[in-house]
């Protein structure tokens, strides 16, 4: 008999005009003491269905039809009676650790006060409960934290607090909407370690939302794939992973970065007909393709960058060592990686080599010129021409105001400010095809593309000068796992077909594994190893490597 | 969201626009609109609307004036709103002179639009020691009040015009007046924009690619700092009609050749004692339905423009 049954459970959004469906006929159901994944990509209603659970669902949405029943009790029946269950019998957990404990006040009182709101207890017995809680969860020298605010903790620790908040009124169902999506690959892990400790220990029925099939596949004992509202597939983890059944699921699966192989190609099962003359981009005719000599293009040697943040006094006490002594070399026509947790620095050095801003200390090379000494406007336009720059974010990466068309052609026109109206069309053409975008996208604005076409929109931009390195900063971290696929797919066919050498940034060991020839490793602005991809992920020599390996969830844990 | 289906006219973006759908929703930015359409359109073709032309010494005749408004026991049924003091129909009289009114508020505000978006946008832009001289400068600017540094600048020209050429250039003064002591408002708000845009990718990317700081500045930033600009601009529009009143009535502002609303005020008040009210009520309440009606519109352009308070 389960807990949690969730059944035709609808949401609509009335816009103004048309009706979204966000969630459409949902039926869940889960068992005490089970981790119940909610996976889907962004938009397919997984959020929707947590937050409907609690009647917490944003105007202009309503839940239009469908029951929630927790036991025997129809917790949908009175709208009103919905708020006795939240944080009594539903604990949550949302994702962003920052923003859902109140910075005014300490943690202690955010703890006594829910507990006061839903139990009976005296404020000692309470805090005596709340202590008791926060040495559950993991909190070292809980009796004293008890006073602290929410940012004298760290993110992983502020997410315990959190953990402790939605389980200070012993909750018997437990939601957590992507609870570890903000943290770092190391803090991860132990969150939801914790996660399936107190599940086990609390006998508690939890439903875990989130977009990693990593996450899933380490915690969740079953799990629920939803797609544009619509449950599509519910199981058993491990059948689900790795015997699916719809061709959704199986796109989804074989869209995720393998962690324990090189893949030469992501297989994308959805889109069919894209091995059309692969072979024959017309961008090339106009391309001066580089030999590939294997020789240093990147040179960086001895770099430093600190911030001050301290505006009246120049001195060095209160800055930051963003970068600290770094130095690597990248090969022409090779993919270099740049791995590191939120915080290494890995932006930072990107941002120096395309010089938008400049060194504290050390040089970098570029083709055996030293780039940050270069002072003449006419030589830093050559230097600018042949490094070119993909970002993390494809919403703030584009000027909103711009038609595509003059997205795409300002480099060329501004490198070439003779060329002729029907030249500069064709090439606007022919670079739009060559990140397959038709060629009606031209007279469009950002705002009516997806995040993956727009990273698409930005590909095409950056190759618009014929640039020789490629800096990507994060390309798909933004993007869902089956977007994320098509866009690495895209970079490795660009790269072969135009030779590119790529800087390749990323917090995603997977992904840096299925797109890099070298990694460098770093952590707190200092590099820690720089290897070949397979030797660092089979016998990785610095302890961090270790432990970040050891840490990242993985897709291929199912199988064992 | 159907990308397909649609031909892009501006037209038809327009129309399908949710500010346009938040237009046809508020009543009030439909009456206020409207109120400015019939304004604007019989204030600049007042020649065309009314058969009088109070600035024409031939049609006034001493003998109608002080006529009461046409509804009172004495009133002319040609002079609407009654006469002035010169025989002057009141109405036309009012026409003319919001006309001055609107050239000057649009021209003071365009200017200080101009110079303040100008130096916000730099400052903002290359920060450093350029940014906080000017944002001192609009702190020192915002501790005068703007009416007192209007008289200070209409002062310093009196005394470097010489009176002849004063009254030529009374309008150009005002304009300027008006202008330097607005600017500070869109200096700052244009600074703060800049500072949100400046550090999103696109600018890094054209960076990048090599576009020129003044390009940048221009044609990237600032089209997407131009929405909190425009809306403050409209409720300094009304600011800017009112301050023009204001040192009209206070005597500084333009001539009283070519009255203004302010002036018909200050003119009409005079007489308001031995009862001829209507020579200063019906400007002043013009004045008062015009300033209202483009606060109102600014106030709606900016719950709709604010991407914050969209539900």
């Amino acid at each position: 008999m389960s807990f949690l049954k969730i059944k035709d459970l609808s949401v609509d959004y009335q816009m103004r005009k048309e009706t979204v469906y966000a969630a459409k006929n949902i039926n869940i159901e889960v068992n005490k003491g089970e981790i119940l994944g909610l996976v889907g990509e962004s938009g397919s209603g997984k959020s929707t269905v947590g937050n409907a659970i609690i009647n917490l669902i944003d105007e202009p949405g309503k839940v239009s039809s469908g029951s929630v029943l927790l036991g025997d009790l129809n917790i949908h029946e009175d709208p009103k009676n919905i708020v006795k269950y939240r944080g009594k019998k539903i604990g949550l957990i949302f994702q962003d650790p920052q923003t859902s404990l109140n910075p005014i006040l300490t943690i202690g009182e955010q703890l006594i006060e829910t507990i006061q709101t839903h139990l009976e207890l005296t404020k000692e017995e309470a805090k005596e409960r709340s202590i008791n809680l926060l040495n559950e969860v993991g909190i070292k020298d809980a009796v004293k934290r008890f006073d602290d605010y929410p940012h004298q903790f760290s993110g992983g620790m502020r997410q315990r607090v959190v953990i402790s908040l939605a389980l200070c009124c012993e909750p018997e169902l437990l939601i957590a909407d992507e609870p570890t999506t903000a943290l770092d690959v190391s803090i991860q892990s132990q969150i939801l370690d914790l996660i399936k400790k107190l599940t086990k220990e609390r006998n508690l029925a939890v439903i875990l939302i989130t977009h990693d099939m990593g996450v899933i596949a380490e915690t969740a004992n079953r799990v629920a794939v939803m797609k544009n509202g619509d449950v599509v597939e519910i199981g058993i983890t491990k059948e689900i992973l790795t015997n699916p059944k719809k061709t959704y699921t199986k796109s989804l699966v074989s869209s995720v970065p393998p962690t324990n192989k090189k893949i030469s190609r992501f297989v994308i099962i959805e889109k069919e007909n894209n091995d059309k003359n692969k072979n024959n981009l017309k961008i090339l005719n106009r391309w001066t393709k580089k030999e590939i000599i294997k020789q240093d293009l990147v040179q960086v040697q001895n770099l430093s960058k600190s911030f001050d943040d301290n505006f009246f006094t120049e001195s060095s006490k209160n800055s930051v060592m963003a970068v600290n002594d770094v130095s690597f070399n990248i090969k022409e026509g090779e993919s270099f990686g740049l791995v590191g947790e939120s915080g290494s620095g890995k932006s930072t050095i990107a941002k120096m080599i395309v010089n938008l801003f400049k060194p504290s200390v050390g040089e970098i090379f570029f083709d055996n010129v030293c780039v940050t000494k270069i002072k003449q406007n006419s030589e830093m336009m050559k230097f600018r021409k042949q490094i070119q720059m993909i970002f993390q974010d494809p919403y703030s990466s584009l000027n909103g105001r711009l038609k595509v068309r003059d997205i795409v052609s300002e480099p060329i026109k501004l490198h070439n400010p003779l060329i002729s109206k029907n030249d500069l069309d064709s090439y606007v053409f022919d670079l739009l095809e060559s990140v397959e975008l038709t060629q009606n996208s031209a007279d469009r604005y950002p705002h009516e593309f997806s995040g993956g076409q727009r990273q698409r929109i930005s590909i095409a931009r950056s190759l618009a000068t014929q640039p020789r390195l490629l800096v990507c900063d994060e390309p798909t971290s933004a993007l869902d796992v089956s977007i994320q696929a098509q866009i690495l797919n895209l970079l490795k066919d660009l790269q072969e077909q135009l030779n590119l050498t790529i800087l390749f940034i990323s917090h995603d060991l997977p992904v840096v594994r299925q797109m890099c020839d070298r990694i460098g490793v770093l952590r707190d602005g200092k590099l820690c190893e720089v290897s070949d991809t397979e030797d660092l992920f089979l016998k990785p020599q610095h302890d961090y490597t270790k432990e970040l390996l050891h840490l990242m969830p993985k897709i291929e844990s199912i199988y064992n | 969201m159907s990308v397909d289906n649609n031909i892009n006219t501006t037209w038809s973006r327009i129309k399908d626009s949710d500010i346009f759908f938040s237009f046809k929703k508020s009543p009030t930015a439909i009456i206020s609109s409207l109120i400015l359409f019939i304004i604007f359109f019989c204030s600049f073709f007042v020649e065309l609307i009314t058969p009088y032309n109070p600035f024409d010494p031939s049609s006034l005749s001493l003998m109608e004036a002080f006529t009461p408004p046409s509804w009172t026991e004495d009133g002319l049924s040609k002079f609407i709103l009654g006469t002035d003091g010169q025989g002057r129909d009141m109405l036309s009289t009012i026409l003319f002179g919001s006309r001055i009114s609107l050239i000057v508020g649009f021209s003071a505000i365009i200017f200080s639009l101009i110079l303040g978006v100008g130096l916000g946008l730099t400052a903002g832009y290359f920060g450093g020691k350029y940014e906080m001289i000017v944002m001192r400068l609009t702190d020192v600017q915002l501790t005068v009040p703007s009416i007192l540094m209007a008289l200070l600048v209409d002062g310093i020209a009196r005394g470097l015009i010489s009176r002849e050429m004063h009254d030529e250039m009374a309008i150009y003064v005002l304009i300027f007046a008006i202008g330097i002591s607005e600017w500070p408002q869109f200096a700052r708000v244009s600074r703060a924009a800049t500072l949100v845009e400046k550090n999103k990718d696109y600018v890094s990317a054209s960076t990048i690619i090599g576009v020129s700081n003044l390009v940048i500045m221009f044609k990237h930033i600032l089209p997407n700092i131009l929405r909190p600009v425009l809306v403050i601009g409209t409720i300094g529009l009304a600011l800017a009609i009112i301050a023009e009143s204001t040192l009209s009535f206070l005597g500084v502002g333009v001539p009283p050749t070519t009255p203004s609303l302010g002036t018909l005020i200050r003119l009409g008040n005079d007489f308001l004692f031995s009862g001829e009210w209507w020579i200063t009520f019906f400007p002043a309440i013009f004045l008062v339905i015009l300033a209202f009606s483009i606060n109102l519109l600014g106030d709606w352009m900016r719950d709709t423009l604010n991407p914050r308070l969209n539900k």
